[in-house]
């Protein structure tokens, strides 16, 4: 076991599928030589080479094709899109075609590709860097989306989302990358994608959330103890597809649910999430279930990150709003 | 100066022609080495397509075929840029390009089902390298950049090629596509078949440059301009790509000038609201297959005998194509469920139950 931070855990996870598998290729503006502009490939350059780890010229459309390309050839592409506000520049690639591969051509050709890209506000980055744009994807038959919260999480993700046969977007949030370190083991390991944790056991009501929001949650969860409130966390770790049994098992036990996510209310996967509990547990449900979310403007400005990103607060005073409805 | 340098380049791109209108070679130092009987078969292939391009109208006049881009015209771009290729070549088509994948090994059957709307029909047989025809517009030209790069990669002697229109080079990708090849000297070639019209827009409306070969100085790439109705031209300048490509000389662009005598598809439109039957006519005189029948001719290669022996076949092996295409079986949503994933997801499991039980009712 090692004490890693988030993104130590992924670089890691790269480094060790790159020996693994000689098919793995990793690239992307800056993630060569510059072992990218948070170091998440740092030193793999120089330990596998040039053929295995390189930078593109800068456009992400160039990018997503370049993927579907050497897939075509046989290879297991892992291309990073610097921010994932430029997702939009590649929407085509990765919804339009890699999702679409395996389906068009009955099967003869498939997309194990693996884009990793970071997001997530709270660090002040200029524009369109911090957006969270999972329900885009998450809206997509093909792809996977997967969004660990810690450092143990997303070694073990980022090694079944290279593995996995189809196209997996895996999404870094970049106040994550280095907030906290964690016990994580050396050798390697995998958590399965589409299988949801709890983070955090409880009986009064269920807190199903991802990303940052974990943290948020796990907080909320500490201040409701002071009131009594014993809280389940669950983080979904997959937001497509969801992990249907766990969120519907802990709210067949606490009878009350609230979702979580640093997204706006029209956008994320927190609607879905209702629904999904709507259609399978309502005689469980004591009351119904709330959603904290980001209101539906566009991303704020860096200085206005602080009051409009929900934080523990927020989950508090949703949470006793559904103890009390 | 800035227009007199602009000028410079366009002077640069000269259309390259090898056989003129009346079937005589003009330009024999370029010609290409070609066997008798390879020249009798490229001809084959042409009469071949085009009775498929009439037979495939009229099918889809009588609903049964699907979606269908008419081809007639393009013979010599299509077919003479694919006869220079190698079977381990990638080809990656635009949605008119069904002819090229075909003569690279996908069964006639199998693209009447793509026409239809079938997923066997993108089923691509195991060692024929190509893909189902691209129908958003500039995606298959950074998907090549890719291929070619995974074929260096693998250190294996052969191109990725692929096709657009005139239209297309206006996308985004177009020109990521072949930067991204001239950035990594990957062995790409990107036709650009140039057949005037993107539906009713004429290429003057898609850019001020006055060939579209010269957007290949924009990647640093190789450009040529070929008489896309010269088959001997296409297959010359396809042949010279593939081996600049295949000796680590990096990617070329070529444009084709050719012209489509029908519609831009069989879904409605109709040519005759923006294109003149002068001009229709003008196109007719440069045909591919009646100029390369005249040089054909007069080197005692081919006779009206041997064009119906192949009108005949073609007619004959495109009945049989339709009646195996007929023979296919209904699409289930089970079936598209399946190839979703290797490992289907929880929700499709679910409806995958759903719908055994809708299909067994």
């Amino acid at each position: 076991m090692a004490q890693m931070t988030m993104i130590q855990a992924i670089t890691d996870a790269m480094r060790i599928e790159l020996k693994n598998d000689e098919e793995v290729l990793i690239f992307g503006e800056d993630v060569g030589k510059n072992g990218g502009v948070f170091r998440a490939t740092e030193g793999l350059q120089k330990e596998y080479g040039e053929d295995r780890v390189f930078d593109t010229p800068l456009a992400e459309s160039g990018i997503g094709g370049l993927a579907i390309g050497l897939a075509l050839q046989g290879y297991r592409p892992v291309p990073e899109i610097q921010f994932f506000g430029f997702v939009f520049e590649t929407m085509d690639a990765i919804s339009g075609q890699m999702a679409r591969l395996r389906y068009r051509s009955g099967g003869r050709y498939n997309a194990p590709i693996t884009i990793r890209s970071p997001f997530g506000g709270g660090v002040k980055t200029p524009e369109l860097h911090a957006d969270s744009l999972e329900g885009l994807m998450a809206q997509q038959p093909g792809l996977k989306v997967v969004i660990p919260a810690t450092p143990y999480d997303a070694k073990g993700l980022l090694l079944s989302a290279i593995r996995d046969n189809d196209p997996v977007i895996f999404l870094e949030h970049m106040k994550l990358y280095r907030s906290f370190r964690d016990e994580v083991p050396e050798e390697e390991y995998t958590v399965e994608i589409g299988k949801a944790d709890v983070k955090r056991e409880g009986k009064d009501i269920s807190i199903i959330t991802y990303g940052a929001m974990v943290h948020s949650s796990l907080k909320a969860a500490e201040e409701l103890e002071k009131d009594g409130i014993d809280a389940e966390v669950v983080d979904l770790r997959t937001v497509s597809p969801l992990d249907i049994d766990t969120i519907i098992e802990s709210v067949n036990k606490t009878n009350r649910a609230i979702v979580v996510q640093e997204a706006q209310k029209q956008a994320g996967v927190a609607a879905n999430v209702v629904a999904e509990i709507n259609d399978r547990a309502i005689l469980s449900l004591e009351a119904p279930v709330l959603r904290v979310t980001a209101p539906d403007t566009v991303f704020p400005f860096s200085a206005a990150e602080d009051v409009w990103l929900p934080d523990y607060n927020d989950i508090v005073a949703k949470a006793k709003q559904v103890m009390n409805f | 100066m800035g227009t007199k340098t602009l000028k410079q380049i366009e002077e640069e791109f000269e259309t390259f022609q090898i056989l003129n209108e009346e079937g005589k070679i003009i330009n024999e130092d370029a010609m290409p080495d070609l066997s008798d009987e390879q020249l009798q078969e490229l001809m084959e292939r042409m009469v071949y397509t085009r009775i498929w391009d009439q037979r495939a109208i009229s099918l889809n006049r009588q609903g049964r075929l699907g979606f269908y881009a008419p081809v007639a015209g393009q013979e010599a771009s299509m077919l003479g840029s694919q006869y220079a290729l190698d079977k381990e070549d990638f080809i990656l088509p635009g949605y008119r390009d069904v002819p090229q994948i075909v003569y690279h090994g996908l069964p006639l059957y199998q693209a009447f089902l793509f026409s239809r709307g079938h997923f066997q029909g993108n089923q691509v047989p195991e060692g024929v390298n190509v893909i189902a025809p691209q129908i958003i517009i500039g995606a298959q030209i950074t998907q090549t950049a890719g291929v070619a790069l995974g074929l260096k990669k693998r250190g294996k002697k052969n191109v990725a090629i692929t096709y657009t229109g005139d239209g297309g080079a206006s996308q985004g990708d177009f020109y990521e596509g072949m930067n991204f090849a001239g950035a990594y000297n990957a062995p790409a070639i990107f036709v650009v078949q140039n057949n005037r019209f993107a539906i009713s827009v004429p290429v003057e409306k898609q850019s001020a440059a006055k060939t579209i070969a010269q957007k290949a100085v924009a990647a640093g790439i190789q450009g040529i301009q070929v008489d896309g109705m010269d088959v001997l031209a296409v297959y010359a300048a396809t042949q010279q790509a593939r081996e600049r490509a295949v000796n680590d000389e990096g990617p070329t662009l070529i444009e084709t000038l050719t012209y489509r005598y029908g519609p831009h598809t069989m879904a409605g439109d109709d040519p005759t609201r923006y294109r003149t039957e002068d001009m229709d006519n003008e196109w007719e005189k440069k045909d591919p297959i009646v100029r390369f029948r005249k040089y054909l001719e007069s080197k005692d290669l081919w006779s009206e005998e041997k064009e119906n022996e192949v009108v005949e076949k073609a007619k004959e092996e495109i009945k049989a194509a339709i009646k195996k295409t007929d023979e296919a079986p209904k699409q289930k949503v089970t079936d598209l469920i399946e190839i979703m994933y290797e490992k289907l997801p929880k929700n499709l499991e679910e409806q995958m139950e759903e719908y055994k039980e809708k299909e067994s009712k």
